[in-house]
């Protein structure tokens, strides 16, 4: 696979889902496991440019794809507008679930095009945080949609 | 910025505040919005073994033979040990409280010997080379079991036909009977009695990170350094040293990026002790990381109660008494260390709290069940008791006819009236119900929102609104535990230190889970030494660096740690004025320190960067005179002393609306309106907020662990128990008031827990507004689709 854009081959059992993969195999411990029956999204990862759960995913279906983590979206500077309105608006707290929520934030900025608040909010159902009233979260994204024009 | 006088809430002067009132952005959050945090599993060390527990399958069974023969063969398999095993190494405990009265529990080890009393009580540990590798070996195991009779009703519990320990001669683990002098008579003279039973469903935290340790035992040291997801690493480290018979300052706990607590991870659990005990007997490091549906299993629930409330009121509608009567299940244990009798303890204490009645009557039952015990849960108590009171002072007014918002205002404890002694005995400092009553219902127009309701009714739209009025327990001094003799510290401590580049390095024994602490004390520390706040740094949670202290619970972070911060901030700005003064041969009361320097306090001239001060201080002293001595590290501590806790207040609204042919809730809006004392960071404050009524919503309306009455929980994963997401929770405004406690110089009281304790209250307040025209009334917790139906008559 092309993970985080560099060429990456292993042999690997084919039970091994991604999320484990990428933190036990690949050290890429920015992805969390929340819940591991793809319900939490704090798993959430790239597989080919659309954004699925690494806990539902199993590693050898990205076998030959491109995956990007929150570490590569991070040094690529994809997620800097994003990460950058969080911060100031204080949009996550243990930030434990923050790496799938931009993921999944991310995924709706990327269809460029202004959305309601409830459009926002529908987007992020998969992704659950329990530390914020999730309204920070909406605030930064509209920030974002709102800077794009 | 960065200049602070103090104390901050001086009356009639204008103070300068520095960063303190201002929405900083968190330096910490910036390695979390990269996944460059280390959570406990992020951690890799060499030789580490991964435990797993083989659970009880039954809620109440003694255990036959264990064949661990099958697990011994499996791939990667180092171990596989049963409770007796660990038992070696981990001595078992009790959690009782002297002064809960009474409270009794049974010995618990950290894995089941002879029986196990719930399901999902570890049976026995298998550690492997990797985590699946364990997960493959427990399955092997075989284990004969002869199943017991079950408790799981709390009535019957409470009757006690069977008695799941039989050594204690009944299920009742903490009871608590309280009446004030008089109460009968006044009952007598009410004009009105309304009384109602609300059912309360047990629940649980659901932090996005399951609970987890790695505990790494180092053989020739003698030492243990545990890298634990807990929120009070010094209560932990006394605990693993009593308990695994290590020297307490041998044992290290180390928080590093926490994912969520609540409450949740402030306890002590069995199958992290274990998790100990395993390293200290393979001496090599294991982790253990509760997956999802072991967390559902085994993090603490909590809340389960049935109580019955009445009160009376004369016809002019003043409130005379409360009169309440509540039943609460436990699991089979009471929970060390702080044990499970507080839950109810604070109901009792906190029921009708915001009110001026002077009668009090209150009958608590906590009772053992075979189900997963129970424990402390962000705003402990507060959720029922604010509920119950606030739905029964609802249907008071409904009855005298009079609007909620005036029978509050009618009833709520004047703002003038403090220090005030509350019937059950609890003492506020200075609280500002009223203050906070005006200010919601201007905020959500209180007004225009009955007219739309009136006029929305006409069409067929039903809608809700809801109040509820409430305080909080923050801050709490030694009276909380460490009078009934457990070993949790209600004072803090902070460490300041100015490094030789000029920045400020801060230490403290409070821990961040991801609520701020350690950018508010950044905030403290910049405005109270007067630096800017990109200049400092701070460390907590690792009981080998920082002062010694509570942690985090009971909202006492921003209270207790910060006053710890702002006192050593304090010295440490006196004493660099004192080495400025030799260094500059002039007076130091003539010199201050703004934005990184020290200036001529009257022509704010500068004088010396504090970079400056800190090169001569650490590196040319030489040049000092000759019996100077520099102190540029500084440690202060806090205990709040003089009241049992500091109080916060305020006051929520709810505005719903129920769709009465499908029994949905859709909430449209929600307020809070709080006076958590001083506001150090209004954004993180306002979110925090936020973040505690969204977890107040999903008790009110979605979460519940479900029991048969085989003991077997029935929902015990995140598809079948519903947590609160983004797509149904409505925007959420929040103001606030603001009341300094004049216990401490910074004046903050805590803000953690009020969205957690009101939000039920004000919902369930909603739902009954919106049905009252329809004849219908819900009052059992969660308000799902199914039970509003049943209201209606339609299910």
């Amino acid at each position: 696979m092309i993970l985080n854009g560099v060429p990456v081959s292993r042999r690997i059992l084919a039970r091994q889902h991604l999320i484990d993969f990428l933190r036990d195999e690949m050290g890429l411990t920015g992805s969390h496991l929340g819940c591991e029956h793809g319900v939490c999204g704090t798993c959430t990862v790239r597989l080919d440019g659309r954004i699925v759960r690494g806990c539902l995913t199993l590693a050898v279906q990205a076998n030959g794809k491109r995956v990007d983590t929150i570490e590569g979206l991070s040094d690529s500077g994809e997620l800097a507008v994003l990460q950058q309105a969080f911060h100031v608006r204080n949009a996550l707290q243990c930030g434990f679930c923050t790496p799938g929520m931009l993921m999944a934030a991310q995924d709706l900025i990327d269809q460029k095009r202004k959305l309601s608040r409830e459009e926002i909010r529908a987007h992020l159902s998969g992704n659950y945080c329990r530390c914020t009233g999730y309204q920070s979260i909406v605030d930064a994204i509209e920030d974002v949609l709102n800077g794009q024009g | 910025m960065g200049k602070a006088e103090l104390p901050l809430h001086a009356p009639g002067t204008k103070t300068d505040r520095g960063y303190i009132g201002q929405s900083t952005p968190r330096a910490n959050a910036k390695r979390l919005l990269q996944g460059r945090g280390t959570f406990v599993d992020d951690l890799r060390l060499p030789r580490i073994a991964h435990a797993v527990f083989f659970r009880s399958p039954h809620a109440h069974a003694r255990i036959g033979r264990l064949n661990f023969s099958g697990a011994l063969k499996a791939p990667g398999v180092i171990g596989v040990f049963d409770g007796r095993a660990v038992a070696e190494y981990c001595k078992p405990w009790v959690a009782v409280l002297g002064h809960l009265k009474g409270i009794k529990s049974p010995p618990q080890h950290a894995v089941a010997i002879g029986r196990a009393c719930w399901q999902g009580e570890a049976v026995a540990a298998v550690v492997a080379e990797t985590r699946a590798q364990a997960e493959d070996a427990a399955e092997l195991i075989e284990a004969e079991w002869h199943e017991l009779p079950v408790v799981t009703d709390m009535q019957a519990a409470l009757e006690g036909k069977v008695v799941i320990h039989p050594e204690l001669g009944d299920n009742i683990c903490f009871q608590r009977q309280f009446v004030t002098e008089g109460f009968d008579e006044a009952f007598a003279k009410a004009d009105v009695v309304v009384e109602e039973t609300y059912d309360f469903g047990r629940h649980t935290g659901v932090c996005t990170e399951g609970r987890a340790i790695l505990a790494d035992y180092n053989a020739a040291e003698h030492t243990l350094t545990v890298h634990h997801a807990t929120q009070a690493p010094h209560m932990m480290q006394d605990i693993f040293s009593r308990h695994l018979g290590i020297p307490e300052s041998n044992v290290r706990v180390i928080c590093r990026d926490i994912g969520g607590s609540f409450g949740i991870k402030v306890h002590v659990y069995p199958d992290e002790m274990a998790t100990a005990a395993l390293s200290v007997m393979l001496r090599r490091p294991v982790k253990f990381v509760a997956d999802r549906l072991e967390s559902f299993l085994t993090d603490i629930h909590a809340r389960e109660h049935r109580v019955t409330v009445r009160l009376a009121c004369t016809r002019d509608g003043d409130i005379i008494a409360f009169d309440l009567d509540d039943l609460t299940a436990l699991g089979p244990y009471s929970v060390y260390p702080r044990t499970s009798g507080i839950e109810g303890n604070q109901v009792v204490n906190l029921t009708g709290g915001p009110y001026r009645h002077k009668q009090y009557r209150a009958k608590m039952y906590a009772v053992f069940t075979n189900k997963n015990v129970t424990c402390q849960y962000r705003a402990v108590g507060h959720p029922i008791a604010v509920a119950l009171t606030e739905g029964v002072v609802d249907l008071a007014a409904r009855k005298l006819g009079m609007d909620p918002a005036e029978f509050r205002r009618r009833n709520l404890i004047a703002d003038d009236a403090y220090p005030y002694t509350f019937p059950s005995g609890i003492k506020f400092e200075k609280l500002s119900h009223h203050q906070c009553l005006d200010k919601l219902l201007a905020l959500m127009d209180y007004e225009r929102l009955r007219a739309e309701q009136a006029a929305l009714r006409e069409k067929g739209i039903h809608r809700g609104l809801g109040l509820a009025a409430m305080i909080e327990v923050t801050n709490p001094s030694p009276a909380f535990y460490g009078v009934g003799g457990a070993r949790i510290s209600a004072q803090d401590g902070a460490t300041l230190r100015l490094d030789p580049a000029g920045m400020v390095n801060v230490l403290c024994s409070v821990t961040e889970q991801g609520q701020g602490t350690e950018g508010i004390f950044a905030q403290i520390a910049a405005s109270v030494v007067g630096v800017s706040v990109e200049r400092v740094r701070v460390t907590t949670g690792d009981t080998g660096v920082t002062p010694y202290g509570g942690g985090t619970w009971a909202s006492r972070g921003a209270g207790i740690g910060g006053e710890a911060v702002l006192q050593a901030g304090k010295i440490l700005r006196s004493n660099i004025l004192d080495v400025a003064a030799a260094m500059l041969n002039e007076d130091k009361a003539k010199l201050d320190i703004v934005n990184n320097e020290v200036v001529d306090k009257l022509t704010g001239a500068a004088k010396a960067t504090l970079a400056e001060i800190g090169r001569v201080a650490y590196f040319r002293p030489d040049t000092l005179p000759m019996k100077f001595q520099s102190e540029l590290t500084v440690t202060r501590h806090y205990t709040p002393r003089e009241y049992g806790f500091t109080f916060t207040n305020g006051i929520q609204a709810s505005w719903v609306e129920v769709d009465v042919e499908t029994g949905f809730v859709k909430l449209l809006k929600h307020w809070c309106v709080e006076d958590c004392g001083t506001i150090i960071n209004p954004m993180l404050v306002d979110e925090q907020i936020r973040g505690g009524v969204v977890q107040g919503i999903g008790a009110a309306l979605f979460e519940e662990c479900l029991y048969g009455e085989d003991g077997q929980l029935q929902n015990g994963n995140l598809a079948d128990y519903l947590v609160p997401m983004a797509g149904e929770m409505p925007d959420i405004l929040v103001g606030h008031v603001e009341t300094p406690t004049l216990g401490s110089e910074l004046g903050a009281k805590g803000a953690g827990e009020a969205g957690t304790a009101g939000a039920p209250g004000a919902v369930m307040n909603a739902i009954n507004d919106a049905l009252a025209p329809l004849g219908a009334r819900v009052a059992a917790m969660p308000f799902t689709p199914e039970r509003i139906l049943k209201a209606l008559g339609k299910a």
